[in-house]
Order: C-alpha cells, then sequence, then structure tokens
C-alpha cells in the first residue's frame, strides 16, 4: 500500500515551489501595476475595441490614430491579423465617432466586432465584491463542512484543512495568471473571478469525498491509527478522484483547443484550477488534518501494518 | 423487475421524449386550448447580446451621490426610454431599472450602437426661450428659468445656478433666459425635409394649451419682419439648436424647427421629442456592444468543442466502465436533453423532473432526499412560474458552464461505479453491490455538490455587479446542471442498472462487461 500521508512533507513542498513563483510574480505585478495582477476594464474602467478590417493590418499604425487622439492605447492583433483588439482609457461616446472615423480613414474601413466601456465607478464596485464574494463564499464552505462533519471529532479541524486547501487552489491560479499577465499580457476580467470562484466551488469536491470516507472508516476501522484510516481512504477514493479528474480534463481541453477565442482564459484558469484543486485536496487538505491531530508536520516512513 | 422499476422506467422514457421534442431544432411548439386556457408557445433558444450581437448599456443618474433620487423619477425615466427603444423598432428589447440610481437597457441585434445610445440618453429637453432682441447663434450654451416658465411669471435675470437638474447647468453666473414653451406641450413631432433646399428639421403640433401660450406670446411679442427683430430661440438640452425671430403671431400651434441637421439626427429628435423630456439626466456608466458576426462564430466554436468533448466523455465512460459506463452515458446524454429542455422552457421542465423524483419516493419510501429534491424542484418552479422565468437566455458563459458541467456530470456515476467495484471485490453478490453502490457514494456526491451549489448561489448574489448578466449566466446554467445531474446520474442510472440486473440476474457478475477487477 502505498502511503501518502506519510510523504505528506514532500507535496507540501511541491506546493510551496509551485505556489512561490505565483507569489513572487504577484508581488512584481502589485509594484508595476497597483494590483497583484493585471487587472481589466471591468475593475479599472476603460475601453476595449475590437475590430476587424478588410485586409491585414499593423497595429501600430491603429496605435497612432489613437494617440494622435492622446488616447495612449495597446493594440494587438487577435485571432487573425484582420483583427484588432484596442485597450485604452475611458471613452466618450462622442469621442468614440470621431476615433473611428479617424481610423476608418487612415488605416481603413472596419466592422466593429466588439466595444466595452466601462466606467471608473463601476470598475471600483465589481473590484469590491469581488474580494467580499471569494470571503462569503469561503466562510459558508468552511460552515458546510463542519454541519456535514458534526459527528466526526474535530470537524472544525476538516473544515479548515479544506480552507487552506481552497487558499492553496486560489493561490495557483491566481499566481500563475499572475505570471501569464506579466509574460503574456492576460488582464483579469469578471469572467476570472467567476473561474476563481468556481475554483473555490470544485476544490472542496475532492476533499469532501476523501473527508466522507474517512468518516466512514473511523466507525469501521476503530483500532486503526489514524494515519492509517486516513491514509486507506485516500487510496479508496483515489481511482475515483483521477477518473473524474480525467473527464473534466477531457472537456476543457476541448473547450481550449475548438472553443471561442474570448473564453480561453477562463478555461485556462479554470483547468489549473481543477488540477490544483484535486492535487490539494488529497495531498495537502487530507495529510494537514493528520498534521493537526497526531502534531506530526513531517510523516515518517514505515514499513505498512500487516493487512 | 419490481414495479417500482417499471413505473419509474416509463416515466424516464416520457421525459426523454418530451424533451427531445423540446429540444428539437425546429420544434413545433407547444399549441392548445382548454376551456379558456389557452397555450401557444414555440420552443426556442434565446441567445443572449454576446452571442446574437445587441448593445448593452448601464446608465447612472448623472446627479450629486449626496441627491436622493425619488424612485417616482427613476421609474419614468425608464418608461421615457422605453418608449424611445420601442420607437428605434429593436425587437425584444430590454429597460430596467438597477438599484435606486440606475438603468440597464439592452437592444439586441442593433446595427449603429452609437446612434442608439445618444437616442435614448440625451435627456431631450426641448425649449422655446424668449431670447428678446439678442440673437444667440446655434451651439451656444446657455441657462434658462425652466422649469418656471413666462407665462407662469419667470423673467429673465442672473442667476447663480446651483446644481441643477440638467447635466449641462454651470456653475458660473449666467444669465437665464425666460422659458415660454417645453416639448412637453408638443403633440407630434415628426422629421420632414425641405423639398428645395434638401436640410432636414422637424415638423411639430402643439397641444391646445401650448397653442395658446405659443399665440399668446407671439402675438406679443411679434416683430412683422421691421428691425429690431424679436428673436425665440429653441434650445435642446439648453443648447441653442435654431433662432428664428416672430415674423407674426402664430395662433394655430403648428411650425417648424430647422437648423443643420443631418438625417439621423432628426430621426433622433422627433423621437425624442415625441416621448419627452427625461426628468433626470444620465451618464453612461457602461457600454457593452457585439457585432453579430462574433456571436455566430463563438456559437460554432461552442458547439463544435461541446460535441467533441462530449463525445470524449461517452467514450472513456463506455471502454473505462464498460455495460455501467454505457448506462452513465445514456443518463449523461439524457442530462443533456434535460438541460437544453430546460434552457428552452423553463419552470414546466423542472417541474416534471420534480414530479419524477417525488413519486419515485412515494413508490417505496427508502429515498428520502429523492422527496427533498424533487420537492425543492417543485417550489422552484412554482416561484419561476410566478416570476416569470420561462427559460435561460443563453450567454457564452453559460454555454462553457453547460459543457464544463457535462465533463462533471459524471463524477456520481464514477463514485458509484467505483463503490460498486470495490463492493464486488469485498465478495457481496452483484444486487447488493449495486444497492450498496448508490447508498454508500450518497454522502459524497451530496455533500460535494452542495459546495458546489453554494458557489453558485454566491456567484448568482455578486453577479449583478460584475459585468452584468454573464457571470449570473454561467451561475444558472451550472447551478441547474448540479441539479439535473443529481436526477439522471442518480435516479436514472440506478433504475437502468435495476432493469439490467432484472434482466440478467447474477450471472452477469463475473462477466467481463462489469470490469470489476
Amino acid at each position: 500500500m502505498f502511503n501518502i500521508v506519510e510523504r505528506r512533507h514532500w507535496f507540501f513542498l511541491i506546493s510551496a515551489l509551485i505556489i512561490i513563483p505565483g507569489v513572487v510574480a504577484m508581488v512584481i505585478a502589485g509594484v508595476r501595476f497597483g494590483a497583484p495582477f493585471r487587472l481589466g476594464i471591468d475593475f479599472t474602467g476603460g475601453t476595449l475595441w475590437e475590430m476587424r478590417f478588410s485586409g491585414d493590418v499593423q497595429p501600430g499604425s491603429v496605435r497612432q490614430v489613437f494617440a494622435d487622439n492622446d488616447l495612449p492605447a495597446t493594440v494587438q492583433t487577435t485571432s487573425d491579423a484582420q483583427t484588432v483588439m484596442i485597450r485604452t482609457k475611458e471613452m466618450q461616446p462622442t469621442t468614440k465617432a470621431a476615433i473611428g472615423s479617424a481610423v476608418a480613414g487612415a488605416v481603413g474601413p472596419y466592422e466593429e466586432l466588439r466595444f466595452e466601456y466601462v466606467g471608473p465607478a463601476v470598475g471600483a464596485e465589481v473590484a469590491r465584491a469581488a474580494v467580499v464574494a471569494i470571503a462569503v463564499a469561503a466562510l459558508f464552505i468552511l460552515l458546510y463542512i463542519i454541519y456535514a462533519f458534526r459527528k466526526v471529532p474535530n470537524a472544525l479541524r476538516y473544515g479548515l484543512c479544506a480552507i487552506i486547501a481552497m487558499i492553496h487552489d486560489i493561490l495557483v491560479t491566481v499566481g500563475l495568471f499572475a505570471i501569464a499577465g506579466l509574460v503574456l499580457g492576460w488582464e483579469a476580467d469578471a469572467l476570472f473571478l467567476t473561474a476563481v470562484l468556481t475554483v473555490v466551488g470544485f476544490s472542496v469536491q475532492d476533499t469532501i469525498v476523501v473527508y466522507d470516507r474517512i468518516r466512514e472508516n473511523i466507525h469501521k476501522r476503530r483500532g486503526e491509527p489514524f494515519e492509517t484510516i486516513v491514509n486507506r481512504s485516500l487510496l479508496e477514493t483515489l481511482h475515483r478522484s483521477l477518473v473524474t479528474q480525467l473527464n473534466a480534463i477531457f472537456v476543457m481541453i476541448a473547450l481550449l483547443l475548438f472553443g471561442g477565442a474570448t473564453m480561453k482564459q477562463f478555461v485556462a484558469v479554470l483547468l489549473v484550477g481543477m488540477l490544483s484543486g484535486t492535487y490539494s485536496s488529497l495531498f495537502n487538505a487530507v495529510p494537514l488534518v493528520v498534521v493537526w491531530e497526531t502534531g506530526k508536520l513531517i510523516g515518517r516512513v514505515r514499513k505498512p501494518l500487516p493487512t | 423487475m419490481q414495479r417500482k422499476n417499471v413505473v419509474l422506467l416509463i416515466l424516464i422514457l416520457v421525459l426523454a421524449a418530451l424533451a427531445v421534442y423540446v429540444d428539437l431544432p425546429k420544434s413545433p411548439g407547444l399549441r392548445f386550448k382548454i376551456g379558456s386556457w389557452e397555450v401557444d408557445r414555440d420552443f426556442s433558444i434565446r441567445q443572449g447580446l454576446d452571442l446574437r450581437g445587441g448593445l448593452q448599456v448601464l446608465l447612472e443618474a448623472d446627479v450629486p451621490v449626496t441627491q436622493t433620487l425619488e424612485a417616482e423619477a427613476l421609474q419614468q425615466v425608464k418608461t421615457i426610454i422605453d418608449n424611445r427603444v420601442n420607437a428605434l423598432g429593436v425587437t425584444e428589447p430590454l429597460v430596467q431599472t438597477q438599484g435606486s440610481r440606475r438603468i440597464i437597457v439592452e437592444l439586441p441585434g442593433i446595427d449603429d450602437p452609437d446612434q442608439a445610445i445618444a437616442t435614448f440618453k440625451e435627456t431631450g429637453l426641448l425649449e422655446f426661450i424668449d431670447a428678446g432682441y439678442t440673437f444667440l447663434a446655434p451651439g451656444t450654451r446657455v441657462a434658462t428659468t425652466y422649469p418656471k416658465l413666462s407665462a407662469e411669471g419667470a423673467t429673465g435675470g442672473v442667476i447663480t445656478p446651483t446644481l441643477g437638474v440638467t447635466a449641462t447647468a454651470t456653475t458660473t453666473p449666467t444669465y437665464a433666459y425666460p422659458t415660454v414653451l417645453t416639448g412637453s406641450y408638443l403633440k407630434t413631432a415628426n422629421a420632414y425635409r425641405d423639398p428645395t433646399t434638401g436640410e432636414f428639421g422637424i415638423n411639430f403640433e402643439l397641444t391646445d394649451e401650448g397653442a395658446k401660450l405659443f399665440g399668446d406670446f407671439t402675438a406679443a411679442h411679434a416683430d412683422n419682419n421691421q428691425e429690431p427683430f424679436y428673436y425665440l430661440a429653441i434650445a435642446l438640452d439648453k443648447e441653442i439648436i435654431s433662432c428664428p425671430h416672430i415674423v407674426s403671431a402664430i395662433p394655430d400651434g403648428q411650425g417648424q424647427i430647422s437648423g443643420s441637421f443631418t438625417l439621423e439626427e432628426v430621426q433622433q429628435l422627433a423621437i425624442q421629442l415625441q416621448y419627452g423630456a427625461l426628468p433626470i439626466p444620465l451618464k453612461i456608466e457602461t457600454v457593452r456592444s457585439v457585432g453579430p458576426s462574433l456571436g455566430q462564430d463563438s456559437i460554432q466554436r461552442s458547439m463544435r468543442a461541446g460535441v467533441v468533448g462530449l463525445g470524449i466523455v461517452l467514450l472513456f465512460m463506455l471502454i473505462y466502465y464498460r455495460l455501467p459506463g454505457l448506462l452513465a452515458d445514456i443518463a449523461l446524454v439524457l442530462y443533456g436533453l434535460l438541460n437544453f429542455a430546460v434552457f428552452k422552457v423553463g419552470w414546466p421542465a423542472l417541474m416534471l423532473i420534480g414530479l419524477v423524483l417525488i413519486i419515485s419516493y412515494l413508490m417505496d419510501r427508502t429515498d428520502i432526499w429523492a422527496l427533498g429534491l424533487g420537492g425543492l424542484l417543485l417550489a422552484a418552479a412554482i416561484a419561476f412560474g410566478v416570476t416569470g422565468f420561462t427559460g435561460v437566455t443563453l450567454t457564452l458563459p453559460a454555454i462553457t458552464g453547460f459543457i464544463l458541467s457535462t465533463g462533471m456530470a459524471v463524477d456520481a456515476n464514477i463514485l458509484v461505479f467505483e463503490r460498486m467495484k470495490e463492493e464486488l471485490r469485498a465478495g457481496k453478490s452483484l444486487n447488493a453491490a449495486i444497492e450498496a453502490g448508490f447508498n454508500r457514494a450518497w454522502t459524497s456526491i451530496r455533500d460535494s455538490n452542495i459546495s458546489t451549489l453554494i458557489t453558485c448561489v454566491i456567484l448568482f448574489y455578486f453577479g449583478q455587479a460584475f459585468a452584468a448578466g454573464s457571470v449570473r449566466g454561467f451561475a444558472i446554467t451550472l447551478a441547474l446542471g448540479v441539479i439535473i445531474n443529481l436526477f439522471t446520474a442518480i435516479t436514472v442510472t440506478r433504475t437502468l442498472m435495476r432493469a439490467l440486473y432484472a434482466w440478467s440476474g447474477e450471472k452477469l457478475r463475473d462477466s467481463e462487461l462489469l470490469a470489476a477487477r
């Protein structure tokens, strides 16, 4: 019987190695953008404008038109060389009409694929709501776990360990997003927030499945040491966790490969979050309960008990 | 086979048949009449703005935050915007108040978003101003005595405006011109084109009361086309658009507003004048507009991703779990059909699923959860029925949420099958293993799904603040997925497993088809 619980310190170390670069990226982003990752217009306010021209287009020429109108803009091509995405500060509709015709005159006629404008007041509200939403979600899930495991001794410990694993998943996803923000220029929008909240919800799923098995095994195998019970529960549910995860990964990879361009960041964040969620459930949350119950951070690899 | 299982199998087949009928791309819909109860419904999927293209604008009252707004005033703004939007000829527009200071406007399939915004956002306050002997050039911004009219004793004078009701109120002392009439005295307003000059303008007709005020004023100040001219300026939202002088008295209350307009401008102005001025000035908080081609592209890509993803999951389950996997696949396909039916028709579909769950409980009174979930679905269906929830508007995040949920939906079956395998390895009979698989896995399934539902509720509750609508769409489809999944993955799969057992008996226990070892 492979012993996950006894190797727990190694698994904690792996988590730390994944999280630390993300946290470093968040600090760098914090210095550069004033937030732990690059924020999109949903949070900061601003304008996003996607145009498709009839032929290939140089982003620089579009940027120049905006610069001439005192609007510093970043312009990138998106799905093909004919389409550009322009990000700039807030722009009133009157300005929009003037710039639109300036672009059409200087670069060529275009089709407006998308235009989004968010005022600064709304952006600040969204950012506030986001923080509150994540805190409320964590609180309610903690309360639910404490309730669901009320018959197990120290239910609060199980709940808190699940929350620690959840914070682990948030750190992994947000950290990788911060890195993507620095390297690839990814910006957080309202969908990023949705993805993080969904990760929060799914993060505890695997944890709950293993906890549930521990809850069952504690009553069934009263003589066994706690560590053994936990490890047994982990291995018994391992198959299910992997198969479920595999199915979710199939679907998400299909979405990444074939889905619309606007959803790719969202799916990528979910994919990372789900992988992290399964890892943290099996290798962090559950072993952490053992750490708390036994008071030993570092497991000791022993010969398995004769069964 | 037990009687209960036969009944359930039939009910599930009926449900599946109904779902297929509703889901057909060209579903004939539902039309019948019993007494005074008439039903005439098409089953079509409603697409959100990001899929069909369109415009969404969040407007906020442009008054200081400290100033409280009367709910009535905002409601009045909503009605006026509603009228203006309808005059634009958009199908299925949506105008809603949000909180105490905001209005959200959604216009699907609009060609020129900028023009549309200008039409419903501008205050549209038309004033005839007593300019005396001064000519006011078009484009000049002015202050007026509005809401007090000259007929009510208003006279011109220097004022130091406090923060007034209009967006354009200046904060430096200005001369306020007496307002003679406002747009609210107009009976009709139409765009016209001068056949000789080719210029556009507005033809208007005043109400009887307006005609009298106008007649009295013009009679008193007619200059008979002799200097000095007496001017009656016309201002829209405090900006002079034309400044004619009064040649003679106009008693019939008919007139024209000319100026340098484009066709779009006069059409827009005619709509604004027809439906009155907004009592509160508005500013734009957010605009989201999506062209139709982007949306169609997104739909096709999402469909393809969904088909590929679902195909792989179906294949995987079949290969990995064999015969039980096939049953799970049937349940998963039914899951997709039912979800889609709920998207299309809303609460009646939820109600039917709830009823089947309750019947399944009543037949042997063992699964208390089926009663609980069924009751919850019925209650939700009634609540939605009262509030008019007739289907989910599909947005891109909602579709993504649904596709994702198909990948997660097999989780409950995987939990059950893994448990079943364990029980078989422990030496149990097939029948006992099937029952134990479902019973023992239930607590895990319940607890893990509740945590997802908690997230959905929070996403829905806070979702209004983020990017209007898209987050809520995701939360709704995900939550519906979780609930429908409990029905298909447990009730349906178990019914199918029991039917299979009734047909095969214990001889299947050691068969390769179970992949138990």
